[in-house]
């Protein structure tokens, strides 16, 4: 069992981090500050995972959201999709196991991934409107949002949603809230399993590693870590049973990265963009000094005239 | 030589200095309600384009109502140019001569004095006007197009996040292409002196007709009666 967290004193504390911690700042130039705070992450077991949707409700019950009652779509989700109410969903496939023809019900919990290089932060047009933590939490600041949608081009996991009501994008926040005054986060204190685990990222990979080599003296000789390369690693991670085969626990993406067109739109073309713009701009100037302006002579006004009233 | 160029509404007034009648009250309201729009359109996109300048959303009321008000600003402008389209297409009909007047290009840019007549006998539109005016055409529909697959507030649900990617880097650049076409257009106009008045009072000096739009001028006046100045 991993030793829970100590339950938090009842006595305000000052929050372990905030403004003096970002290391990243959507549309800004930051200085990050010399030290960063040893990074956290939260660790879901997929194999531990019973599907009772309790980080679920707890999700909704901290973060204050009431989730509209849905429908019954024949299937375990709900809501069928994330939402900007639900910041996580148990996302329930049913696969058979090829090689063993057993039926294995594969639940992950889906949401954001604070990942270490954040695709929505870099799409992000709004200064402030989302921020990185040292401690590598990804957070939206809602106050900056202007609800573009950019961050959702950005994310490579699809998870921000964009509220109809207020106009401003929501996902998971990693309780920064929580984190802050020195507790875990709604879903994992709520996890009945400890499918769900909290802690310092390197805390996390050696409980994780201790899960693998249980996972793999039963059989699962593929079980390992999910913390995709592609995104510089991921502050939510998943074990996996099958992690050969991400993409079957409902599509999670095998080699997640920054769309190289989310690239090409934030990088070269700001610059080119601008550059073009100026130079079109500085090419007439230029023109204008050295050709002075283009007047009609004398001569000209004369000729329309002659012109005008014909042949005498 | 080629068909008469002239259109309803131009005309030729006897007078010292001669005028020409160029453009209509409608064509010249058509225009401004475009160029308004073009212009906020270029303020609001570039706010969200570049960090450095966010700070013209103030202008629109903040991050919210500029990332809220684009979308439609561009509905109006899209509709508006249609109009301008209709009324100019005709007229902007790509011809051998304009082959010949954009090669010779420096020409006109460099020595305003030529009397070469390819480069002074030109219609209403020189290749240039007409760089600018098919320019706008194509990259207003790649932009509301594009504009439309991003705009989330109404469209989100009918493409996907990579049609969006796709889409938003189209719209950037077919935004900075058109911004670019729109600093030629002005600047034409600035340099050359005279056209502005082309487009506000709606008439021009014989003397600029006879000087950029020869073949116009000729046309105007041997196709219809010239008419006494008022």
């Amino acid at each position: 069992m991993f030793p829970p967290l100590p339950n938090p004193t009842t006595q305000p504390v000052p929050p372990k981090f905030g403004q003096q911690d970002l290391i990243r700042r959507s549309a800004s130039t930051i200085t990050p500050p010399a030290t960063r705070q040893t990074e956290v992450a939260k660790l879901i077991d997929v194999s531990k995972c019973i599907g009772c949707k309790a980080c679920q409700s707890a999700c909704l019950e901290w973060n204050d959201l009431r989730q509209e009652v849905g429908f019954n779509h024949g299937v375990y989700d709900n809501p069928l999709d994330l939402t900007p109410e639900m910041f996580t969903v148990m996302r329930f496939t049913e696969w058979v196991n090829p090689d063993t023809q057993n039926l294995e019900w594969l639940i992950r919990k889906d949401g954001c991934m604070h990942c270490e290089d954040p695709g929505c932060l870099k799409a992000c047009p709004a200064p402030g409107a989302i921020v990185q933590y040292s401690n590598g939490i990804v957070d939206f600041v809602h106050e900056n949002c202007i609800g573009c949608g950019y961050c959702v081009k950005g994310c490579p996991f699809n998870i921000p949603r964009i509220s109809k009501v207020d106009n401003k994008a929501y996902k998971c926040t990693l309780c920064s809230d929580r984190i802050a005054v020195g507790q875990g986060p709604a879903c994992q204190k709520a996890c009945p399993t400890q499918a769900i685990v909290f802690g310092t990222k390197e805390d996390m990979k050696t409980w994780a590693d201790a899960r693998i080599k249980d996972l793999k003296s039963r059989g699962f000789q593929n079980a390992g870590l999910y913390d995709p390369p592609g995104v510089s690693g991921t502050h939510v991670m998943y074990v996996l049973h099958h992690a050969d085969k991400p993409e079957i626990y409902a599509d999670l993406p095998a080699n997640p990265r920054i769309s190289p067109i989310v690239e090409l739109w934030k990088g070269l073309t700001r610059y080119a963009g601008l550059t073009a713009m100026a130079a079109f701009a500085a090419v007439g100037v230029l023109h204008h000094l050295v050709m002075g302006p283009n007047r009609v002579t004398r001569d000209d006004e004369q000729n329309a005239k002659r012109l005008a009233e014909g042949p005498p | 030589m080629s068909a008469a160029e002239i259109e309803p509404g131009e005309a030729v007034h006897r007078g010292d200095p001669v005028t020409v009648d160029r453009y209509t009250v409608g064509a010249r309201i058509n225009h401004w309600i475009t160029a308004t729009c073009l212009v906020l359109l270029a303020l609001s996109g570039l706010a969200l384009f570049h960090p450095t300048l966010f700070f013209l959303t103030n202008l629109f009321g903040g991050g919210q109502a500029t990332r809220a008000i684009h979308p439609w600003i561009g509905v109006v402008l899209f509709f508006s140019f249609a109009g301008l389209f209709l009324r100019f297409w005709r007229l902007n009909l790509w011809k051998g001569a304009d082959t010949t007047w954009l090669v010779r290009l420096r020409e006109v840019l460099g020595n305003r004095d030529n009397e070469d007549p390819d480069l002074v006998e030109i219609g209403k539109y020189n290749a240039g006007q007409k760089v600018v005016f098919w320019g706008m055409s194509v990259l207003i529909v790649v932009l509301i197009s594009s504009g439309l697959a991003i705009w989330d507030q109404y469209f989100a649900d009918y493409t996907t996040i990579e049609q969006k990617r796709l889409a938003v880097l189209v719209h950037s650049l077919a935004a900075i292409v058109i911004i670019c076409v729109w600093i030629v257009h002005v600047y034409a106009a600035i340099w050359v002196r005279g056209t502005i008045n082309a487009m506000t009072r709606g008439r021009v000096t014989g003397g600029w007709a006879w000087r950029h739009h020869r073949k116009w001028l000729r046309d105007l006046v041997t196709g219809k009666p010239a008419e006494p100045a008022e």
